[in-house]
């Protein structure tokens, strides 16, 4: 393979990963609160259809990035309230999610499939930075929902980890009982955690179907929204190793590409395939030297909490 | 402790979940999904009458209806089956969807290499062909969880992606019918291929294979040693390795079992009704598997009527797409009433008691540790 060829399959990669970042991201800030969300999926379809059909009325790309947000928070508020409130199984709770959103992005999206969208993202150079080699042309020739991507994981970590807000959430992930005895509020906590995971999730569908690729197909996200949560295990539920795990999940996706162009013969079905076995195959990978992972789960994942039940 | 004013919820546990409450949250949840759904369509300027009267005719309110609902309701047996065996041990199967798909591909390949065979010669290694492809799917991801620890919930999902793309592959080169001028569809099954129907329905004999088989799983599940046996390992893993069971092999086994059961039911649904193999045999079987699983309490029994109603949700879909009516509202209900359902479950297992709040309100006495098992027993 020459140096172009690999260059272009990581600029791909970028772009194809950047989707998967903002959804992994969003997802750990919703398991460092203890909720395990598996909506995303739905989550980032209903970003993608609302971005879409916004960005079309009104030939505003921005704005049907902020519709999509919208519209990941709307049903991760849903998601909220069964799991948080109505104290829900977690599991169930987010596939009935990724089952009603795919009926109901379907439903909206219906007049739309196919139709290429007036305006999207394109591809700017950033000055100055784009002309540092090799690196340059991967990480600063890209459209601005990277570059977003660029300033939101360090900004997230940075609040995770640096800040007493930050603090406070993952202590409500690891014991809510503490949490709710230091004076915290569980309940709070957590939906303002699930909310916010699921407007990354929205922007992450709205990525996909406004810059990635700019149109409306039924169940556009195939599987990436579980992906996601595959990435947060692997990145041991921190930001900037989901940026890094995503670009090489994004890779992946990208090379699979690149190998029809240079006209390898496989068929088009098991390049598509690819994807879905490297993910799982590094689940099994990380799954072995599990310990370290186990400590870096947050410990109340996936459990409702209930402070008559303490 | 001073009155903080007013009054203010707690939930207080039930010593007995509500069995009464229980059935009104089903029918609450049923209720409560049309309306919403109903809203919906209204206010995205579609007659909820004109879609509602649709579904109703499509499924139980015509003879064509009826039996629709029938076929529909014989591959959900299967995929919930197959969800709730997993279930007993606490596995998530949200790979039924790959696993029906793949068993349909075993019992094609047997159809294609030998379609002069007698026909219950045929049949029968059909199901063993739909019984292995997909057992072989299910074990995938249970030989992952028994021998890695990766968690199967993410695996059994991506593995249904993979599994459709397969069937895609295959009914897009190897399998195709040069006659269709390249659609994605098989050649036709020969006569000895094909179930045979019961009496002069339009209901083939699958449903004796989906009934036997809910029977034989309900069982071997609370009358036998094995069903007891992953019963314990499920509920307390701890206690069932000290009792001397072996985890990964009872994991794997149920897996095996669990992946069988949906890929018999990608078997019937070719042989019994598709007639061949093609790409979209399963509009979404494997999930709502899960739901009718769920909503029957992961019960091998209460299943079964379960997936009666939502065949008839499943075939209104199709009767509300051939009137080019929006079908994804099938969908949405299907989630909806499930939302519903999982809210009402709170009230099932916890009364709402208005009690005088107070600044300190921490019940006293030690409450009962909280046990996984029995919270996830209370999901459905």
């Amino acid at each position: 393979m020459s140096s172009e060829l690999i260059i272009t399959i990581f600029v791909a990669g970028i772009a194809a990963g950047t989707t998967l970042v903002f959804a992994a991201v969003g997802e750990i800030i919703a398991e460092r609160s203890g909720v395990l969300n598996l909506g995303v999926e739905g989550m980032m379809l209903a970003g993608a259809v609302t971005g879409f059909l916004v960005n079309r009325q009104v030939r505003a790309p921005w704005l049907g990035v902020a519709a999509g947000i919208s519209a990941g928070a709307t049903l991760a508020l849903l998601l909220a309230v069964l799991v948080v409130s109505f104290k829900a199984n977690q599991v169930v709770t987010g596939l009935a999610l990724v089952i009603f959103a795919i009926g109901m992005t379907g439903y909206l999206g219906e007049s739309v499939v196919g139709v290429p969208p007036p305006v999207t993202f394109n591809r700017i150079a950033l000055p100055g930075l784009s002309d540092i080699p090799v690196l340059g042309r991967i990480f600063f020739v890209q459209d601005a929902l990277v570059y977003l991507s660029y300033v939101l994981v360090p900004a997230t970590w940075w609040i995770l980890f640096r800040t007493r807000t930050g603090l406070n959430l993952r202590s409500v992930g690891e014991s809510p009982e503490t949490a709710d005895a230091a004076g915290l509020s569980v309940t709070g906590t957590r939906y303002a955690a699930v909310v916010i995971g699921g407007a990354f999730a929205g922007l992450a569908g709205a990525y996909l179907s406004l810059a990635r690729a700019p149109s409306w197909v039924p169940n556009m996200t195939a599987g990436r929204g579980w992906i996601a949560i595959a990435l947060v295990i692997f990145a041991t539920w921190s930001p900037l190793r989901a940026a890094l795990g995503g670009y090489l999940f994004g890779s992946v996706e990208a090379l699979g590409f690149r190998l029809q162009t240079v006209g390898l013969e496989v068929s088009t079905f098991f390049i598509a395939m690819m994807p879905y076995l490297f993910t799982i195959v590094v689940l099994v990978l990380i799954s072995r030297g599990s310990v370290q992972r186990r400590l870096a789960a947050p410990s109340a994942l996936g459990n409702a909490y209930l402070r008559e039940e303490r | 402790m001073k009155p903080a004013g007013g009054l203010r919820p707690r939930l207080v546990k039930r010593l007995l979940p509500s069995r009464r409450i229980r059935v009104a949250v089903r029918l609450i949840a049923l209720l409560g999904a049309f309306a919403v759904a109903g809203i919906f369509l209204q206010a995205t300027g579609r007659g909820a009458g004109a879609v509602y009267r649709a579904m109703w005719t499509g499924s139980f309110g015509s003879p064509y209806g009826q039996a629709q609902t029938i076929l529909a309701a014989i591959p959900l047996i299967f995929t919930a089956l197959a969800v709730a065996v997993a279930f007993r041990m606490l596995l998530w199967n949200i790979g039924a969807e790959g696993q029906f798909y793949i068993g349909a591909f075993g019992a094609t390949a047997v159809a294609y290499s030998a379609p002069d065979w007698p026909r219950w010669l045929l049949l029968a290694a059909m199901v063993v062909g739909g019984l292995v492809g997909g057992a072989l799917w299910g074990l995938i991801p249970g030989a992952l969880r028994a021998f890695f620890g990766t968690n199967e919930i993410v695996p059994t999902l991506l593995l249904n992606y993979v599994a459709i793309l397969l069937v895609d592959y295959m009914v897009n080169g190897p399998w195709t019918d040069p006659a269709t001028l390249g659609f994605p569809l098989g050649k036709p099954f020969s006569e000895s291929a094909i179930l045979p129907l019961v009496g002069n329905t339009a209901i083939h004999s699958g449903i004796y294979l989906a009934l036997a088989a809910a029977l034989s799983v309900s069982m071997v599940l609370s009358r036998t040693a094995w069903g007891y046996k992953i019963k314990v390992i499920g509920s307390n893993a701890r206690a069932a390795s000290y009792a001397g069971f072996s985890i990964p092999r009872n994991m794997v086994a149920v897996m095996l079992l669990s992946g069988a059961l949906a890929g018999l039911g990608g078997m019937v649904e070719v042989s019994g009704v598709v007639h061949k193999i093609q790409a979209n045999i399963s509009p979404g079987f494997g999930y709502t598997g899960i739901i009718v699983a769920t909503l029957a309490r992961f019960s091998p029994i209460y299943l079964v009527p379960m997936a009666v109603l939502f065949g008839a949700l499943v075939v209104s879909g199709t009767e509300l797409q051939t009137l080019g009516l929006p079908s994804d509202i099938v969908l949405m209900l299907q989630g909806v009433i499930l939302f519903f359902a999982l809210a009402g479950e709170l009230f099932v297992n916890y009364r709402l008691v208005w009690r005088a709040g107070t600044v300190s309100d921490h019940p006293s006495t030690p409450a009962p540790v909280s046990n996984r098992a029995a919270d996830l027993e209370q999901a459905g």
